[in-house]
């Protein structure tokens, strides 16, 4: 891999670009591989990324059905924070959030990680006691966040309408180091990381069956042929539940769709993000200039990557009260993807019923800031079969023991 | 955008009308029951991609709750039924089958 550098750009300028490497490669699957992850999105390349950096395990291949970080890595809003109330959420998504701030230079790729800082809006007073308490446990986990005033919320972002008939800003629960990533980016650098260590990633190959002997995984079976492994990770966010029916287990998990738009590109007029959780709507500005807009989640299963419209009328409404600048924005693509819900909200990082496979899932809504983390934690439980303190909370048995990490009460619906 | 008619005051409901209430046909396990089965029954579902068979409720409309089987992918729906069942009726099993070649219910979790 040759690398990325001031010094390269200067020399391909002399020779007309001609130089430039394809990011990665797509070869031809080989028989067997030490670990196969299933699902080459952000969670199961830096699955096999720190699988390869912390541990040595190079011998592995990323299958994907479809093209890499076509599902919900490409869907997203791109927020990071790590603002959390339970004290295993905030570990994660924290470490994840940190792994952000230098991951360019780790990966020698610019994924744009933009610490713009994330403002999630109390509109009624039970968020703002709802804020106050995550602010003061976020002090205990160290992670630096702040409750301000409407006042300060002004002043962060001026083209907010602090006095809503609605719904009033009353305060904000702020953290100056969350902020925005280039999503394809992040799954590009990961990628092309994974690929210079020698590990294969095969696109457009559906895992069809996974194989298995005594109660442990031998393989999976592709549209691209069989493919024998030592380990399975599977990292396939909304599909989890169909590659649980071919391992033979169910999982608590509902896949539901969440929809997302951005609107014409227009001048810089919000460089903060804002989270309005009671009206559902979350709004950034992109590089762009787009207004990259996110909004509630479907009620129902749902496989079909688009939601209902009720959805995108609510949120704009929403988002046209609280931002008065951009009741005449037109809307300029609009798109779903299928998420993974659990019952608690919070993801699973965990060992199954077949041995030596593993499974990453559950993410639901929030899952783009935690990238790193998900991966850093999953290649260690994949690694040494037992899960690490990051993923320790988050296994399956939780369910069964009543161990919930209740983010759904935490958070409302915006993860 | 879904459209269910609810059987019990036979509108057409719009999914702003519904209320979901998600995996149909569970069967309840409450106290003396084991753990993996109670555990079973409050959080794992089916998810299918596919055909699946649900709980609604007309929640601005007549208020009652009622079954439906729908296609998860295309968003087909193939009927809906009473709630004071515990399985879909032979006419919409028929009308699924027609649709997917070989289709069998499975029974309730």
């Amino acid at each position: 891999m040759k690398r990325y550098s001031a010094f390269a750009v200067a020399r391909e300028a002399m020779r007309y670009h001609a130089g430039w490497e394809r990011a990665w490669t797509s070869p031809a699957p080989k028989s067997h591989y030490d670990v196969i992850v299933v699902g080459a999105g952000g969670h199961g390349l830096a699955t096999a990324y720190y699988l390869g950096k912390r541990f040595g395990i190079r011998n592995v291949a990323v299958i994907e059905k479809g093209w890499l970080g076509g599902g919900n890595t490409g869907r997203n809003t791109t927020i990071i924070r790590s603002n959390y109330l339970q004290d295993p959420s905030a570990a994660i998504y924290e470490k994840s959030r940190s792994l952000y701030e230098d991951l360019s230079q780790d990966l020698n790729y610019n994924v744009m990680f933009s610490p713009r800082g994330v403002l999630m809006l109390a509109q009624t007073e039970h968020e703002v006691r709802g804020w106050k308490r995550t602010a003061h446990a976020n002090a205990l986990q160290g992670i630096p966040t702040e409750y301000i005033g409407p006042q300060r919320v002004k002043e962060l972002c001026p083209i907010m309408n602090i006095d809503g008939p609605r719904y009033p800003v009353l305060g904000a629960l702020w953290q100056p180091r969350g902020g925005t990533a280039r999503h394809d980016a992040v799954a590009w650098g990961y990628a092309r990381a994974c690929s210079a260590m020698g590990m294969d990633i095969l696109q457009q190959s559906e895992v069809t069956a996974i194989r298995q002997k005594a109660g442990q995984v031998t393989g999976v079976e592709t549209t691209k042929g069989a493919i024998t492994c030592g380990k399975l990770a599977i990292v396939v966010a909304g599909h989890s539940g169909v590659l649980a029916d071919m391992a033979g287990f169910r999982l608590p998990i509902e896949s539901v769709a969440l929809q997302a738009m951005v609107s014409e590109p227009i001048k810089p007029v919000i460089d903060v993000v804002v989270m309005a959780n009671t009206v559902h709507g979350y709004l950034s500005q992109s590089d762009k200039g787009e207004l990259v807009i996110g909004g509630g989640a479907d009620g129902f299963n749902n496989y079909t990557q688009r939601g209902s419209f009720h959805h995108i009328e609510e949120t704009v409404r929403a988002l046209c009260e609280t931002f008065p600048i951009i009741t005449r924005l037109k809307m300029l693509r609009q798109w779903g993807g299928i998420v993974d819900m659990t019952g608690d909200r919070s993801p699973i990082l965990s060992k199954t019923p077949l041995g030596n496979c593993f499974i990453n899932c559950g993410w639901g809504t929030g899952g783009f800031k935690a990238i790193p983390g998900s991966g850093w934690a999953m290649a260690e439980l994949v690694a040494r079969g037992e899960p690490g303190p990051l993923a320790a909370p988050f296994g399956l048995d939780r369910f069964r023991e009543g161990r919930f990490i209740d983010e759904s009460v935490a958070a409302g619906v915006a993860h | 955008m879904l459209l269910l008619t609810c059987p019990v005051c036979g509108v057409a409901a719009d999914e702003t009308e519904l209320a979901p209430g998600g995996e149909a046909h569970l069967t309840r396990f409450g106290p003396g029951s084991d753990d993996a089965t109670f555990e079973s029954y409050l959080f794992h579902r089916k998810n299918p991609k596919g055909v699946h068979f649900e709980r609604w409720r007309h929640a601005h409309g007549c208020g009652k709750w009622f079954h439906a089987a729908r296609d998860t992918v295309t968003l087909e729906v193939f009927g809906t039924y009473s709630a004071q069942v515990t399985e879909p009726p032979r006419d919409i099993l028929d009308r699924i089958a027609a649709k997917h070649p070989g289709f069998e219910w499975e029974g309730g979790a």
